[in-house]
């Protein structure tokens, strides 16, 4: 997290994003994802307790929250790999209540994963091209006869190569994706989701254990994605980042939605620095995680 | 005095035998669900026995032809790999290994029971169902070959008609392992969740190869009992160990490496258990029986594969390159 990560270059903020004042569940002019009573508990710990969220379409957006907050229990609730006690949400209009994970990735809904999975055995390339979708020979009786799919798979692969030059792994294409480095892995897990055109992008973490030389091409990579229509909803601990690209900050703690607003504003709300000092941060500081005291400091300093 | 020459020339046909190429067959499948897809199949003797036992109660209950008799093993066989994967591919890998190796036992102590000894005969199985098959064969009646290849008409369109099968069959698996098909489903080997995200339907995928790789057991049963009876003690968990041995010998997730594996199973089972019985023969090995002697055989393979495996753990035809990166 040192500042020598934070971009000279000021990337294009987008605004007039919410409707009224900005707060815990306010709503959105143009909502893309929309989550009602969403709740998810494990045995006596609730996980996740959403009573109303709205991601702005065509933004990008952070959700950020201290660690154990909900931040990936509420990305799998979402994207279909865990079911939730109660809730509605919608995507894009459509409701996403009990579709089963691989139908949200077809409606346009790709996710990434905290710890990171890239197909180890598979090689780089045909990682990329197994994100593509629509493809004539993933079907049995159609794989045996290699001309019906030939066509498809030489463009697919010419998308490919094309992706992979832009995350520059193009040189990696050939090896197994087990060779790759930490860093590597989390660039390509977000090159492959995008083969399948996402509208809406979901990245948990993607700047975990990535260096700061490539941090810069990553975030490049993400405004990228909003320049050319998506919208982005990532996880991210390194609020430099959050505040050099993130257009509206959602904050969870303890599983609900604490404060929302952009990333100016939201860093000087109370409920943020409760969040992540903890309620009592004034009585009893000297006994809280340093991390978070850490987190805290940043969140300050970038304000001055 | 050993006859070394008898030893050699009855291992030699080992290379081409049905048997051989039974095993080849369900290995290719168990390559299928385990090579390549990374499902626990622990049954394929179940699968083999539905092949055995579908084909022969269809030509002797129902008076079947030959080709209705293959569609009714294959059916058998789609039927159990549905039963088998519904309640278990969506679950953890070790539940389907679990499930499969108890439904195979079920099977065959079925096929074992006197309940239904009308059509299975129980314990001591099925025989007479051959001739459909020897009806079918273009060869003129005669003894045809060389040196130790030396057949009749009629088991020489067998070892035709198995290894055919073998070859088209390693043929349509290459084809499909390499297109997009056998993109998924490696994919979901290395990681289901990964490739469920990225808009696949990871349990149909699963059960498409769960059956696929059952219909080659089935196949492979069929042509396993062209050359002997049907009897039940055949099908035995032993039975799916060790076309996981030729599995493992060849190379997982190889096209060639089940099918030159079985060859190297079967040879070398033939050559130890001929060499053993004649040793004792010669009083080499006074402290053994004959029996005793015949249970060596599999102590000497399984020494074998066991030095294979820690020299080559790749398999013979698998990449060394992947090991490197094996958990
Ligand atoms: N499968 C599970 N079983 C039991 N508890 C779980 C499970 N998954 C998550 N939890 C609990 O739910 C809470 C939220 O976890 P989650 O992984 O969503 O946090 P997070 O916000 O992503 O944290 P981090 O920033 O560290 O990744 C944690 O207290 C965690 O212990
Ligand atoms: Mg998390």
């Amino acid at each position: 997290m040192s500042s020598d990560s934070t971009p000279t270059s000021k990337p294009v903020k987008t605004t007039g994003l919410h409707v009224g004042d900005a707060g815990p569940g306010c709503r959105k002019v143009d909502p893309i994802l929309v989550a009602d009573g969403v709740t998810r508990t494990f045995g006596g710990l609730t996980a996740v307790d959403v009573e109303h969220v709205e991601v702005p379409r065509g933004a990008i957006t952070a959700l950020i929250g201290p660690n154990g907050a909900g931040k990936t229990t509420f990305f799998n609730l979402l994207t279909g790999f865990d079911k939730p006690d109660s809730g509605r949400w919608q995507f894009d209009g459509r409701s996403l209540a009990h579709v089963p994970a691989y139908r949200v990735a077809r409606m346009g809904l790709i996710r990434t994963f905290q710890l990171t999975k890239a197909l180890g055995l598979l090689t780089v390339l045909d990682n990329m091209k197994l994100g593509a979708k629509g493809q004539t020979g993933e079907n049995l009786f159609r794989s045996v006869l290699p001309f019906l799919w030939r066509k498809q798979e030489d463009e697919i692969e010419a998308k490919a190569l094309e992706i992979l030059a832009r995350f520059k792994l193009d040189t990696k294409k050939d090896d197994y994706a087990a060779s790759l480095s930490g860093g590597q892995r989390k660039l390509l897990e977000m090159a492959r989701a995008l083969m399948s055109d996402p509208t809406l992008v979901m990245l948990d973490e993607p700047m975990a254990g990535v260096n700061p030389a490539l941090t810069q091409s990553l975030l490049d990579h993400i405004l990228d994605l909003k320049s050319q229509g998506m919208t982005v909803l990532f996880v991210e601990h390194d609020m430099h980042m959050v505040r050099h690209i993130a257009d509206w900050v959602i904050v969870m703690a303890e599983g609900r939605i604490v404060a929302e607003g952009d990333p100016h504003s939201v860093m000087q709300d109370q409920a943020v620095i409760d969040a992540y000092l903890g309620a009592h941060h004034d009585t009893d500081l000297g006994t809280t995680d340093t991390g978070h005291v850490e987190v805290l400091k940043e969140l300050i300093d970038d304000e001055q | 005095m050993i006859d070394w020459i008898a030893i050699f020339s009855n291992a030699a046909q080992e290379l081409i035998s049905p048997t051989t190429a039974a095993y080849a067959l369900a290995a290719l499948g168990l390559a299928i669900h385990f090579g390549y897809t990374g499902l626990l199949n622990f049954g394929q003797a179940g699968f083999m026995a539905l092949g055995a036992y579908g084909y022969a109660i269809s030509i002797l209950s129902f008076g079947f032809p030959v080709w209705a008799a293959v569609l009714v093993g294959i059916g058998a066989s789609v039927v159990f790999a549905l039963i088998l994967g519904i309640p278990t591919l969506r679950l953890r890998a070790d539940y389907l290994a679990i499930v499969t190796i108890a439904a195979a036992e079920i099977l065959r102590l079925v096929f074992t029971t006197n309940t239904f000894d009308a059509l299975t005969g129980s314990a001591s199985g099925l025989q007479g169902y051959k001739q459909g098959f020897a009806d079918l064969n273009p060869i003129p009646s005669g003894t045809y070959g060389f040196g130790p290849f030396t057949y009749n008409a009629y088991d020489w369109w067998i070892r035709i008609v198995g290894w055919t099968l073998v070859v088209v069959l390693a043929l349509i698996t290459w084809l499909i392992m390499r297109s997009p098909w056998g993109r998924v489903i490696k994919g979901i080997r290395e990681d289901e969740d990964a490739v469920r995200a990225l808009g696949k339907n990871v349990y149909s995928y699963k059960m498409q190869s769960l059956i696929l790789g059952g219909v080659y057991g089935t196949l492979a049963g069929m042509i396993f009992v062209l050359p002997r009876a049907v009897v039940p003690a055949n099908y035995q968990t032993s039975l799916t160990f060790f076309i996981y041995a030729i599995l493992l010998l060849g190379g997982a997730a190889t096209i060639l490496g089940p099918v030159i594996g079985s060859m190297i199973f079967w040879v070398l089972l033939s050559f130890f258990s001929g060499f053993v019985a004649r040793a004792v023969e010669a009083g080499w090995l006074p402290f053994m029986s004959q029996v005793q002697a015949g249970q060596l055989r599999f102590i000497l393979v399984g020494v074998a594969i066991m030095l294979i495996v820690i020299f080559r753990p790749q398999g013979i035809f698998g990449n060394k390159k992947e090991l490197a990166f094996v958990k």
